[in-house]
């Protein structure tokens, strides 16, 4: 029983960490929480649900659409109003304002369009448990975890290991010396921007398939949010780790707590946590002195 | 005293042909106008960002309602009582969290109001929990609406205009300096929160008395994010921008009622525009003044709305540049 | 002659870097002392322990017989020491007056009750405050543009009005952090005939940062040289110019 709800809870996790990590990459390089990722997620999934019902494509190339579908938007919201934006030279709590309003845009658009009801995706996994020993795990559970692990490993390796990783570390670190030093600011933005549309396309759709679609649903970016600032704000191991430990603790909470009383303990946690570590877990202080 | 006034009020409106529609929306400005100025002095002026005000609001709503129903109290201090013990519950949280930079004081904010709104819905024995809490004398009338929005203004104004409100710009504008020239940033920052958690408290006092009947979820997220938008849309830094954001927000879908299922995503869309275009918004650091008006129609100043940005753009990297070393 | 401000082997790192190392120095009253360096001497981190934005790892400050050490920037602002910035911090959207008023927060002794009801009290401290202000923009050659936005105003001007600023806390120390940055020859020449007058309308000591030796030799009684956080040397301008460990570090630098 245990076990079971750990899985569950790594894997609800892992959607969140999708998502976190969007935030993180962001917020390290533009200081600033874009409050529309969740509502990307919410425009993959819908993409992917509209591609395989109307188009009748098979459901893993209307996954993919679905991901360019939110890359898509995600780099629209760069490209059409952030970059805008830094470019009148605004404090970054404007960029926030934006974020917020686009969010709203989003959703209520996608109401207006698709109505408030739960929609399902046609796919469906072949068995719903597995038994081990005596726990039963959830396919989709496994599955989505499975998934979320690979994607996010590679994600390290992307901002570890290569040219474009570099490019970010150094416009997070100081995005004035990158420009001296040739690397094309506004254009790794934009990619960032792709990049974690991309990995929001991912998270919308597991969590359509666990969750259903509905035009609401972009609120798990709050969680994503949650989860970034537990891990430190701007930090991608922080996001995934902060991620996986607001799903175990949501998870558990609803299993062995009170349901009704989840988000009072996940935003109680997070408090007390933020008290007691100012940066959350992985974050670093960065401080505006003279 | 109530019946006095709620006598005085139906002999106004019956004289000067007010409708129970009319009166209502009028009301609804009045409130709206209250928690928006809150927001107002607490964004628009310290840069400050709350996601919780909603929750603030129905702590104001709760305290009120129980008060009148359960105890009896007289609805003035029941309303003052809720505005009160909302800025109190405001002191405690910023004391704590306003040490907290930026993004991270914003969540504590926002989880802040959820889970006053979860509390409120798991506490069904006080509160009525997700059912709602029903039965609230009708202690909103418009008269005595208009007067406290009236009253909030003025309080607003005079906080903004003193010292007080000084050290709230100067730490918007550079919190270091201020802290070089002797204020209190924290204690500042903190006055601002309370402050506009109990004018959020009053607006949410008069809300339960106007509708007689409050549920948790009328005070959610999408709440605290309407009362951004709407602070946004007037003006960041200017109170009567809030004054006209509030009445604009009220009205428009009330005058456009085919529009109504647009209406949040047209409040969006304005925001991005304001923000992306205008970011000091309708107003923004200027208050309204007739004689301004006059002048800037007269001047054509109107024309640089949209110019005026590159050029101020221009400047700016102009003395940035000579200040580079 | 009264002591204003004492720092007594004061140390400050940061992670396994030693910004300042054993910083000791004495201010008189009145006289106008020196900071040279190279960048990141630890100038400025000096500044910094001094106003309290950060608190020294050991060592004392002693400011007017008052131990200051690790007091938070806004009270040690309030107890008389004023200070400008590197990269000038104006309160850059407000009026060129509401930046000097907002420092007279020590001048304007209402509560809150008294500026809701805009009391006699509230009034004659508003005018009080507001006078001075302008007094004080007129020292600076400001007083006509008051009304205008402080991010309008020419380079030179700006610094100006942070000094106006400063001044407003009736500092009995003011802290200049490279007054003369991006100044010409002429400009910096007027910046120490009005550093001088300064001194002498309000008595003031000073501390200042400055790399334009012209500028220090003109202006300071006193001088102390730091390279990568320690002392090389003091005395007076001259002085510290023969110093050949001075040469060395700084003058015949890349500086």
């Amino acid at each position: 029983m245990f076990l079971q709800q750990l899985v569950t809870g790594v894997s609800v996790g892992g959607i969140y960490a999708l998502l976190a990590t969007g935030y993180s990459l962001i917020y390290s390089l533009l200081d600033f929480s874009n409050w529309a990722h969740g509502e990307v997620a919410m425009i993959g999934a819908y993409t992917a649900l509209v591609v395989s019902s109307t188009l009748g494509l098979p459901f893993f190339l209307a996954v993919v659409v679905g991901i360019a579908g939110a890359a898509l938007f995600s780099y629209l919201n760069e490209r059409v109003a952030y970059r805008r934006i830094r470019h009148n030279n605004s404090p970054n709590m404007f960029l926030m304002i934006a974020a917020m309003g686009l969010s709203t845009v989003y959703q209520q658009a996608a109401n207006l369009i698709f109505t408030g009801k739960y929609q399902m995706y046609d796919f469906r996994l072949p068995v719903s448990t597995i038994q081990i020993g005596n726990t039963y795990l959830g396919i989709l559970d496994m599955v989505s975890l499975v998934i979320t692990a690979v994607i996010l490993i590679g994600l390290i390796y992307l901002i570890n290991k290569t040219q474009f990783g570099l490019n970010v570390r150094a416009i997070a670190s100081n995005s004035y010396a990158a420009r001296v030093l040739g690397v094309q600011v506004d254009k790794s933005i934009a990619s960032v921007f792709l990049l974690a549309g991309g990995l929001a396309g991912v998270a919308g759709v597991l969590y359509g398939m666990k969750y259903n679609v509905f035009p609401t649903m972009g609120n798990v970016g709050l969680k994503a949010f949650i989860a970034s600032v537990i891990g430190g704000l701007g930090s991608v191991p922080g996001a995934i780790v902060g991620a996986v430990l607001l799903g175990i603790i949501e998870t558990l909470c609803t299993a062995y707590i009170n349901s009704s009383l989840r988000d009072f303990f996940s935003f109680a946690l997070l408090i007390v946590l933020l008290l007691v570590k100012p940066s959350g877990l992985f974050g670093v202080d960065v401080q505006d002195k003279a | 005293m109530l019946q006095l006034i709620q006598s005085l009020n139906s002999a106004v409106c019956g004289f000067l042909h007010i409708n129970s529609y009319l009166q209502g929306i009028v009301i609804l400005i009045c409130i709206n106008v209250i928690a928006v100025l809150g927001m107002s002095v607490l964004t628009g002026f310290t840069r400050l960002f709350s996601f919780g005000n909603a929750g603030f609001m129905s702590i104001g709503a709760y305290t009120a309602a129980i008060l009148t129903v359960q105890f009896h109290v007289n609805f003035l201090i029941a309303i003052v009582c809720g505005a009160a013990f909302s800025g109190f519950i405001a002191f405690l949280l910023g004391s704590v969290t306003l040490r907290l930079k930026g993004d991270y004081f914003l969540i504590t904010c926002l989880g802040f109001g959820e889970c006053v709104r979860v509390l409120f819905n798991y506490t069904k024995d006080l509160t009525g929990g997700s059912a709602g809490y029903s039965g609230i004398p009708n202690y909103s009338p418009m008269l005595f609406v208009l007067a406290c929005a009236c009253l909030a203004f003025f309080l607003a104004w005079r906080f903004i205009h003193s010292k007080y409100g000084r050290n709230l710009t100067s730490i918007r504008e550079n919190e270091v300096a201020a802290e070089a020239v002797g204020v209190n940033v924290f204690r500042s920052k903190r006055m601002s929160f309370v402050f506009s958690a109990i004018y959020a408290g009053w607006a949410g006092a008069l809300y339960g008395g106007y509708l007689m009947y409050i549920v948790p979820v009328s005070f959610n997220l999408t709440k605290s994010c309407e009362l951004i938008t709407t602070t946004v849309i007037g003006g960041l830094g200017s109170l009567t921008g809030s004054v006209l954001g509030a009445l604009v927000v009220t009205v428009l879908p009330e005058v456009f009622r085919s529009m109504e299922r647009y209406r949040m995503l047209l409040y969006g869309v304005a925001v991005v525009l304001v923000i992306m275009l205008k970011p000091s918004g309708i107003y923004g650091y200027k208050e309204f003044s007739l004689k301004g008006t006059i002048r800037w129609f007269r001047d054509g100043r109107y024309r640089n709305l949209f110019k005026s940005r590159r050029q101020a753009q221009a400047k700016e990297q102009d003395t940035a540049g000579k200040g580079g070393n | 002659m009264a002591v204003v401000l004492e720092m007594k082997n004061v140390e400050k790192h940061f992670g396994g870097v030693r910004a300042i190392d054993d910083f000791s120095v004495t201010l008189d009253q009145g006289k106008i002392h020196g900071l040279i360096g190279p960048n990141g001497a630890g100038k400025t981190t000096i500044f910094n322990n001094i106003t309290g934005i950060y608190a020294p790892n050991a060592g004392k400050i002693i400011f007017n017989g008052q131990d200051i050490t690790g007091t938070p920037p806004h009270r040690v602002a309030q107890l008389g020491i004023g200070r400008t910035f590197q990269n000038i911090r104006l309160f850059s959207n407000l009026p060129v007056l509401d930046n000097v008023i907002i420092a007279s927060n020590l001048d304007a002794t209402y509560n809150l009750p008294q500026a809701f009801f805009k009391t006699a009290k509230y009034r004659e401290r508003e005018k009080y405050v507001r006078e001075k202000a302008m007094n004080l923009l007129e020292v600076v050659g400001l007083s006509d543009r008051a009304g205008e936005l402080a991010n309008s105003l020419p380079y030179g001007h700006q610094r100006k009005l942070e000094i106006a600023r400063a001044m407003a806390l009736d500092p009995k120390l003011l802290l200049l952090d490279e007054p003369a940055a991006g100044m010409n020859a002429d400009e910096s020449a007027e910046l120490v005939s009005f550093v001088q007058e300064l001194r002498e309308r309000f008595a003031i000591t000073i501390l200042m940062i400055e790399h334009h030796m012209d500028v220090v030799t003109n202006l300071c009684d006193h001088v102390t040289v730091l390279n990568f956080g320690k002392t090389i040397a003091t005395g007076t301008p001259a002085e510290v110019k023969s110093n050949p460990e001075v040469i060395k570090a700084y003058l015949g630098g890349a500086d």
